[in-house]
């Protein structure tokens, strides 16, 4: 004992904690063998009879079978929420569109672990994360928007409020179930009726979504739900009849969007990719900084639009700080998605997969060095270690592309504005994180970072009174908080 | 004797605050409805266009850092001398096919447009922003800020109101802007960049550019350092196409009715920032 | 030693002092204290938190009877159970500790003393001193003193760092243990900087807190502790322990501290020698917990003995 590393050999000190491999039951979840299209209040059957499977990323094996949606399946999806536009939900009042967005948060609370764990099955996320931030935001978001439909008009004062009819809305792998709460709460609220099409790797739980909806007796037709991939996404994008398009996704697709919707004047929303900078500034709590970047990059294997991946540390404590992170990176727990104690999940997709080591594989051929846990990775899946590159420069090709992976980028800098230069060196323009103690340095930095959401001595938090969305490349339009309703509103803002 | 000969003026291009010519040498005849000759104007190249955009971009940063009450002020000088040249105007809006009591009163109502868009530059952050109660030991709050280098195709008529429509709302946030206008209105909209010139606009905030819509288009739909365009003035056979080259930098594309007065306008090129601070000890 | 920016002592032996986020530092310990111990490292964790305690009784009302009872108890925690190991310390008053050294002879309980004036640690620091070095002289293993918070927040640290200084020197062999009383410093970053200072002035460990006062040791203390003690590692090669004492009154707490111990400061420090958990009523639950394992039903309070 005392002020040595000295141990008097008693045997105690090979005690290690070990963690239970805490699984997560998956009896509560009851996957189909197949699935339909929830079309007009129905699960139907594709008119080309294609279909998809959807692999549990973290075991490569099949969950399920899911239908494809061609183009006239698309086209009956439109038809369906035109005429439950008319018929039902045009003249149903605020307040009554409001409980039907209670009785969905409710039914999402009451099903939260169902939902978790098809979540963390279908698409490879930690259950912690699914569980704790997935659930319980999505129901959040319902909730939350349930309050506004009957409440319009305190949000735009002065304005005619008219929703827009028929909103297609397209939603990535990352947070399926939680991104399509955030599209379909704030549609619903304001009147309108949707197609939605959760991404081809992740639909299990937009599926489980439209049990819900039927259990909850939304009219048919308010919420059509096409699966599918990009072929799908098109035929919602190119559809006459939708009056609205909102997407979340890669800032390559996102621009193919914006080509179509542009050009015939259709109001659009867009959430898109980002490489959002980290700054560590010499006075920043450094253990706290240490968590925030830990989770700014590693949250959900990286695979987060507004995720800290370049990182940038005040040369005065860059060395001391990468070697505390690297420590720290050594006890994250990488692995079984379903057990509750991993840190970080499967990697979404063999395709993600490939593209993220080919990235990292660009930066370590740039000159960057690459530093990687000593952790073991599961034999069968998509996996990838929390990996970070030092040595970086701002032309790098790692510290320009969106990575979407595990992999934090760190450079230096020596002055505020050196930071700010290049953190704002960037096409996009989603979030950015700062770490000082120093109140005015936050707030100077808070003013010139072009960036939607800045996270000051904390990241990645999200709650649905908060608007969230990109500058630049990152898109435009906002969802969440009262900002988030004027895109399903016409005439209340927004660009095309 | 001199003086009885009348002197024309040359209408040239605004850029960064000077009126240079445009740098192809050309230039495009302006006609009073009876078919007269009113002047040559500059018609601007794509070269002038991308000056203008350099100006406006680095005069952004300052503009917006401007504080709110000072952009205010401008903006109220920009109504003053306006309403110094009130004349001036009846009689250029006259000249090219105006009533006279239209004229006056189109002149009027653009001053008063300056004079409404000056008051909310202290304004619209307050309506617009907001504290947002996040269920956490956060602080939340959405402050508006100006999109940038802002594009603006000027409507063909009403040549003033419409320009003034289309800048006041875009620049009292700080975004700075590169105008596009051609035809008759072109003399409208020069002679009111010879008004921002002297009312403290800092040079740079506005560049105005004549020419032809159909040139002059594609360039700032697809330049990548202008972050959003106003086509609510863009001639009705033009080929919607050309738009498609706003995706290439994610633009914001806006179009509203040419004479639209309202607080949307000015959240049209607004990027809303959320910024999260936690609340402890 | 490196960086500097706060000097403690009148050596000038700089210790740089980081600041904490109170948010981000309890979420943090929020999510350590969900992390699931594996049913087969389970009956180590418990063993492991018997070993660490520090067995305790610090009443007015504490008898030579009372501190045999507590002794026999500590180096024989179940009767009926030999594999269960004894704890690591009994700590009680000076006065006691005469009855105390008495009672562990020949086992490996170490007797630990609050001296100096405890709990307030508000009588002159010649007091103090006289009554650590009495309590050495009884033959107390080990000293807890508190910090002396009335210098301390008045803003004298240099003060407070110096008494420490004199303690330690007065405990001789003896082990120091300085109390922060985390409770009434108002902030982390406070707990924080009374960290740095104990440890530079030379404490063994350093304590959460009296029991004497609701406030007491709580996760994410002991966490900001805990990274103190990582940083101060860091900055100078010297190991310093962690004592959290006050409120810890179940198994499942403690495990949580040796989550978040294990996982700050890495498995070295999860030993009697880097790591105690100051307790009167943990014991019985622990044992609670080791009988539900052996018997694989739940356990009652009619099978551990009361002390």
């Amino acid at each position: 004992m005392g002020n040595s590393n000295s141990k008097d050999g008693s045997a105690l000190e090979d005690f290690g904690i070990e963690y239970a491999s805490a699984i997560e039951s998956t009896s509560l979840v009851n996957i189909k063998d197949n699935y339909g299209l929830f079309i007009d209040g129905d699960f139907v059957a594709s008119s080309s009879g294609k279909s998809f499977e959807t692999l549990d990323p973290s075991t490569e094996k099949s969950l399920s079978v899911v239908t494809e949606a061609s183009p006239e399946d698309v086209d009956r999806a439109v038809q369906a929420a035109r005429v439950s536009y008319e018929k039902y939900w045009k003249k149903m009042s605020g307040a009554d569109r409001g409980r039907y967005l209670f009785r969905i948060a409710r039914h999402l609370q009451e099903r939260a672990r169902e939902f978790a764990v098809l979540e963390t099955l279908d698409g490879g996320k930690p259950i912690k994360e699914s569980r704790d931030v997935d659930l319980p935001l999505a129901a959040a978001h319902f909730f939350y928007h349930a309050g506004w439909a009957d409440k319009l008009e305190y949000a735009f004062p002065q304005r005619e409020l008219e929703p827009h009819g028929v909103v297609g809305q397209i939603i990535p792998w990352n947070f399926p179930l939680l991104m399509a709460a955030w599209k379909l709460a704030p549609a619903l609220a304001c009147g309108n009726t949707v197609v939605l099409k959760p991404a081809e790797t992740t639909p299990l739980t937009a599926l489980l979504l439209a049990e819900v909806i039927r259990d909850v007796d939304l009219p048919p037709g308010v919420i059509n739900i096409v699966t599918g991939a990009g072929e799908t996404g098109s035929a919602i994008v190119e559809h006459p009849e939708v009056n609205k398009l909102a997407f979340t996704g890669s800032t390559e697709v996102g621009k193919l969007i914006q080509r179509s919707a542009v050009k015939r004047n259709l109001p659009l929303t867009l959430e898109l990719g980002g490489k959002a900078p980290h700054v560590i500034f010499e006075d920043a709590a450094l253990d706290q900084a240490i968590e925030g970047v830990i989770n700014g990059i590693f949250f959900n294997q990286g695979h987060v639009c507004c995720a800290g991946s370049r990182l940038l540390v005040q040369e005065s404590i860059a060395d001391n700080f990468i070697d505390r992170l690297q420590k720290r990176i050594e006890l994250l727990r990488v692995g079984n998605p379903l057990d509750k104690n991993t840190d970080i999940g499967a990697i979404n997709s063999k395709a993600q997969l490939e593209r993220i080591d080919q990235l990292v594989k660009a930066g370590i051929e740039e000159g960057a060095e690459v530093f990687k846990p000593s952790c073991s990775l599961p034999d069968n899946g998509y996996w990838y270690p929390p990996t970070v590159l030092t040595g970086v420069q701002q032309s790098h090709r790692v510290a320009r592309e969106e990575i979407f992976g595990p992999v934090l980028v760190v450079q230096t800098f020596r002055t505020p504005e050196e930071a700010l230069e290049k953190a704002n060196n960037t096409p996009y323009g989603l979030s950015a994180g700062i770490w000082t103690e120093k109140g005015s340095l936050i707030h100077w930095m808070a003013e010139r970072l072009r960036a939607g959401v800045i996270w000051a001595n904390t990241f990645n938090k999200f709650d649905p009174a908060s608007p969230f969305g990109g500058y630049k490349e990152s898109g435009f339009g906002r969802e969440g908080g009262m900002h988030g309703l004027g895109a399903y509103l016409k005439n209340t803002g927004g660009s095309s | 004797m001199s003086g009885k000969i009348p002197i024309a003026k040359t209408y040239k291009l605004f850029i960064n605050g000077a009126f240079p010519r445009s740098e192809s040498g050309r230039t495009f005849s302006v006609d009073n409805p009876e078919g007269e000759l009113i002047a040559n104007v500059s018609q601007a190249s794509r070269k002038d266009f991308r000056e203008a955009v350099r100006a406006a971009r680095s005069a952004q940063s300052p503009w917006a850092s401007r504080t709110a009450y000072n952009r205010g002020q401008i903006l109220y000088r920009v109504a003053e001398m306006l309403e110094s040249r009130k004349i001036e105007f009846v009689e250029l809006l006259k000249n090219i096919g105006l009533n006279s009591k239209a004229a006056k009163s189109e002149v009027e109502e653009a001053i008063h447009r300056w004079v409404w868009y000056a008051g909310w530059s202290d304004k619209y952050s307050q309506v617009l922003g907001s504290v947002n109660p996040v269920s956490g030991p956060y602080f939340n709050f959405t402050v508006p800020e100006p999109t940038g280098v802002v594009g603006i195709i000027a409507p063909a008529e009403p040549s003033m109101m419409g320009l003034v429509s289309r800048l006041a709302p875009a620049i009292v946030s700080g975004n700075t802007v590169v105008v596009v206008s051609q035809g008759q209105s072109s003399l409208t909209s020069i002679t009111i960049g010879e008004v921002l010139a002297t009312s403290d606009v800092p040079e740079g905030v506005v560049n105005i550019l004549t020419g032809d819509q159909s040139e002059l288009l594609p360039w700032m739909i697809g330049h990548m350092d202008v972050n959003a365009v106003d086509i609510s003035g863009i001639s009705p056979e033009t080929d919607h196409t050309l738009l498609e080259e706003a995706s290439l930098n994610v633009k914001r594309v806006v179009s509203r009715k040419v004479e639209e007065e309202s607080l949307e306008l000015i959240s049209d090129f607004l990027e809303m920032k959320t910024i999260w601070h936690p609340v402890g000890r | 030693m490196p960086t500097s920016n706060i000097t403690f002592g009148k050596t000038g032996s700089a210790i740089k002092v980081i600041p904490v986020d109170e948010v981000s530092l309890e979420a943090r310990a929020a999510s350590l204290a969900t992390r699931s111990i594996k049913t087969n490292s389970k009956r180590a964790a418990l063993h492991l938190s018997i070993r660490c305690m520090d067995l305790t009784t610090l009443e007015g009302a504490d008898t030579p009877e009372k501190v045999a009872s507590l002794c026999q108890k500590a180096k024989r925690p179940d009767p009926s159970n030999h594999d269960v190991p004894s704890v690591a310390a009994v700590c009680i008053y000076p006065e006691m500790v005469h009855y105390a050294v008495k009672a562990t002879e020949g086992s490996n309980v170490k007797v630990a003393s609050v001296a100096g004036a405890f709990p307030s640690g508000l009588s002159t620091i010649e007091a103090r001193i006289a009554d650590i070095a009495d309590a050495v002289k009884r033959g107390a293993d080990e000293i807890d003193i508190v910090l002396n918070r009335s210098a301390f927040l008045a803003g004298d640290e240099q003060r407070a760092f110096e008494e420490i200084v004199a303690s330690k020197d007065a405990c001789g062999e003896a082990h120091l243990k300085v109390i922060l009383e985390v409770g009434e410093l108002g902030s982390y970053d406070k707990i924080r900087q009374a960290s740095m200072l104990a440890m530079t002035a030379g404490a063994d460990f350093i304590k959460t807190s009296t029991g004497k006062i609701s406030q007491a040791s709580s996760l994410p203390r002991v966490l900001c502790m805990a990274e103190a003690v990582r940083d101060f590692a860091y900055q100078t090669n010297i190991s310093v322990g962690i004592k959290a004492a006050g409120g810890i009154r179940t198994a499942k707490q403690a495990w949580h501290y040796l989550v978040v111990i294990g996982e700050t400061l890495g498995t070295e420090w999860l030993n009697p020698e880097m790591f105690r958990i100051g307790a009167s009523g943990l014991l019985n639950d622990v044992l609670l917990q080791l009988n539900r394992l052996d018997s694989g039903s739940y356990s009652g309070p009619d099978y551990v003995t009361v002390d």
